[in-house]
């Protein structure tokens, strides 16, 4: 057995991956324009000139945020031209000699940072005044579009950082799957439930009053415990019948349908959020990433650093190689296999729990049917790195995140996950076994 | 509670056109999973291509029915070829996951919002049954098939729903007792003792993949039409799930199982629901809302897939020797 050199390469191949993704964001600081104009919060009074005269062409700018103020808005036509500045409130109103069709136009210079017109807004625009003394027209905001100011490099760096923070999210998944399917050989479907309870037992648990942290860790508990009752109610005694694994998988099938729709009866069927769902966004540098996902990082990685060490320093972890390598001959050596198999239930099932809680806070948003999105990548991950390898599967989920969110510069948003399914199937047909598997898996 | 009428409901939905695309489709499973071991779990993939290539077809280039049908056949088979390339070669497992993932790829591309001229994204495709109607032959006027009666458009679609499943159930029977079917049971029980004879059993997977993904295509075209509509959350996964389970109810290796099973599990389904909603109407349940005695006949599927599974594989009708699986 190589597994020492094996798990010094993919560890080598990680840290690669890492590096490349830090050196990433410094590097593209270097070209940022950096010109945030200074939000004007001193309330410069709406310029009302309506006094003037009686007809009026007005409105009100309103953002996914409140009012937006201090934006210029002019309006020329008939030989007249004028000009006005929204208020707090953001109604703005300016004052015409008589009715007719006038340009309106919105000064885009003005708005504020993160701000932009919706998409299909006219700007400017005609209004006609319909034999009334004022005429309204509204125009509606989206999301800032910041790529169009961003460089390339920043989009890319931008979208790498958070797709690493994705794909590491994944990763904890991922890594619990692999595990299962390296001691005992089942493709377990029921894995994408066995996230969303994770989610949803931190939604219950913070719901019922306790602080968020102490509802994740008892979330955590809890998907370990599910892992547990899993394995020693029904996996286990299948394995002593010696149910083939096909058949396993279907039962799993059978096993994430029921659990889906318990999830349903008991949570519903809209989606919930956590507490702090909403955070604000860090500047690094050129880079952002809220806050949120910042800390889903560094937990990610916290906790994969600690089950890699798990598994490459201590006794149970060697045992555990040892049965992913064959149970027989572990079996014989005098391991207990059914224990480390237990063990690997728990922890996958803890692992799968804490991806749940970070999915919701990554999504944002808590529902029943979570898990069953980002099973299929999940599967792709683990796949990708080799079926049955742990640092297979940290790699191939780093690589799926990291081609999620970076597809998303060319790609329409709603077809992101269909990239890294691709990826899957090219990688099936070049490298059966993914990155870092053996050929004997692929059959 | 009405439990007459709750019976005749069951026995609408044992004839209704959903049923007979279930069992359409299942068959085609069947063809696949049952008789050559091929664990594809892209059968909803295959429907979604045979609903919108017939729906694309009608309303997009006008074709008429025959065209559009033929259309649908033929994405199916490009679809089961590109499937076929680089997965029938691997695993039962692998092939599990990159069908179920190529299933998903194609609901993601008929939901983006870039193809809505064509695909009309998540709202789907509406008004292209017209001249599957227009080809009935039956006058205007209401039909009974036993206590159930019906409109003539609900009767042309379940009569032609029905003869295209005798029919498919008719060819899969005369194919699997051919030369051809023989040697494709031998590529599920030992593939190596066939290629050994000198048979070419990735060109027999990839016919059998094709046969079946035709049988799910033509499904798909059944299960839109009497709905008048084709939309993407149709056809997630759960689809494919839920027709292996009417597979497994039936028994995976034979030509009827996927017939009964589909029937058992939508009576089962319309019973079940029948029951829960009359028990809470009478109020004899009040821990339940209607829709969570929705979510708990689904969470039955659930149960029943995973005890089958693991007491009876065979199924209804199957025989234990004739397992894709020891």
């Amino acid at each position: 057995m190589s597994t020492p050199a094996r798990i010094r390469r993919s560890l080598l191949l990680v840290l690669g991956l890492l590096t490349l993704v830090l050196l990433g964001a410094p590097a593209a600081q270097a070209s940022q324009p950096s010109s945030i104009p200074a939000v004007h919060q001193t309330q410069t009074a709406a310029t009302i000139q309506a006094s003037e005269f009686d007809n009026r062409i007005g409105g009100v700018l309103r953002g996914a945020d409140g009012p937006i103020a201090d934006v210029t808005v002019t309006a020329k036509g008939n030989g007249f031209e004028g000009e006005a500045t929204s208020g707090p409130n953001g109604a703005w109103s300016i004052g015409v000699p008589e009715q007719g069709t006038y340009e309106v136009e919105i000064d885009e210079e003005t708005l504020p940072e993160g701000v932009a017109l919706a998409e299909g807004q006219e700007n400017p625009r005609q209004v006609t005044f319909a034999n009334t003394s004022s005429a309204t027209t509204l125009f509606l905001f989206g999301e800032g579009i910041v790529s169009q100011q961003a460089s390339f490099l920043d989009t890319l760096a931008e979208r790498a950082l958070a797709g690493f923070s994705f794909g590491l999210l994944l990763a904890l998944s991922a890594v619990g799957l692999s595990l299962i399917f390296g001691t005992t050989g089942l493709t377990n479907f029921a894995h994408g439930e066995m996230v969303t309870i994770g989610a949803v037992l931190a939604f219950a648990f913070s719901a019922a009053g306790l602080p968020i942290t102490v509802a994740i860790v008892l979330a955590v508990i809890g998907g370990g415990l599910l892992g547990y009752v899993q394995d020693a109610g029904l996996w286990k005694p299948l394995r002593r019948r010696g149910t083939g694994l096909v058949p396993m998988m279907i039962v799993s099938i059978g096993l994430a349908l029921a659990l889906r729709y318990t999830i349903q009866f008991f949570f519903g069927g809209a989606t919930q959020q956590l507490p702090g769902s909403q955070s604000e966004i860090i500047d690094l540098g050129s880079v952002s990433i809220s806050r949120n996902n910042l800390t889903s990082l560094i937990v990610s990685l916290v906790i994969i650093l600690l089950v890699a060490f798990l598994l490459l320093r201590t006794r149970i972890g060697k045992a555990t190689r040892a049965v992913a390598d064959n149970p027989a001959l572990a079996a014989a050596s005098g391991i207990d296999v059914d224990r480390v198999i237990r063990i690997v239930w728990v922890i996958g099932g803890m692992l799968a729990a804490l991806g749940g809680i970070l999915w919701a806070y990554y999504r944002p948003g808590v529902s029943y049917n979570m898990g069953q999105q980002i099973l299929l990548l999940i599967f792709a991950g683990v796949t990708l790195g080799g079926l049955g390898t742990v640092f297979g599967a940290l790699v191939g989920s780093i690589i799926v995140g990291l081609f999620v969110e970076i597809s998303t510069i060319w790609l329409e948003a709603d077809l992101k996950y269909v990239g890294a399914l691709l990826i899957l199937i090219l990688v099936l047909l070049f490298r059966p076994q993914g990155i870092l598997g053996r050929r004997e898996r692929i059959g | 509670m009405d439990f007459g009428n709750i019976l005749i409901n069951a026995f609408g939905e044992m004839i209704s056109p959903t049923t007979a695309a279930y069992a359409l489709a299942a068959l085609g499973l069947a063809v696949h999973f049952g008789y050559s071991g091929l664990l594809n779990f892209g059968q909803a993939g295959f429907m979604a291509v045979g609903a919108y290539g017939y729906a694309i077809a009608t309303l997009s280039f006008d074709a008429p029915l025959p065209v559009a049908v033929l259309v649908a056949v033929v994405a199916s088979v490009i679809f089961a070829i590109i499937l076929g390339i680089p997965t029938l070669r691997l695993r039962a497992d692998y092939l599990a996951i990159v069908t179920i993932a190529a299933a998903e790829i194609v609901r993601y591309i008929v939901t983006t919002n870039g193809l809505t001229d064509v695909t009309g994204s998540a709202n789907g495709l509406a008004a292209f049954e017209g001249g599957f109607f227009g080809l009935n032959p039956f006058p205007q006027g209401t039909y009974n098939i036993g206590p159930l009666g019906m409109n003539e458009r609900d009767l042309w679609i379940r009569v032609v729903a029905w003869s295209v499943v005798t029919i498919a159930c008719l060819l899969v029977w005369l194919l699997m007792r051919s030369p051809w079917g023989r040697v494709l049971k031998g590529i599920r029980e030992d593939e190596n003792a066939v290629r050994s004879l000198g048979k070419n059993v990735y060109a027999y997977k990839m016919q059998a993949l094709i046969i079946g993904g035709v049988l799910g295509s033509i499904a798909g075209i059944i299960f839109t039409l009497p709905r008048g509509a084709v939309q993407p959350a149709n056809y997630a996964t759960e689809l494919t799930f839920f027709l292996y389970t009417c597979l497994l109810l039936g028994g995976m290796a034979t030509v009827l199982g996927p017939v009964v099973g589909a029937m058992i599990f939508w009576v089962v389904l319309s019973l079940t629901q029948g029951i829960l909603y009359g028990l809470i109407e009478i109020g004899a349940i009040t821990f339940l809302t209607n829709s969570q005695a929705g979510q708990l006949r689904y969470i039955l599927v659930g149960v029943a897939l995973m005890l089958l599974m693991i007491f009876r594989p065979q199924g209804v009708l199957g025989n234990k020797k004739e397992l894709a699986f020891a």
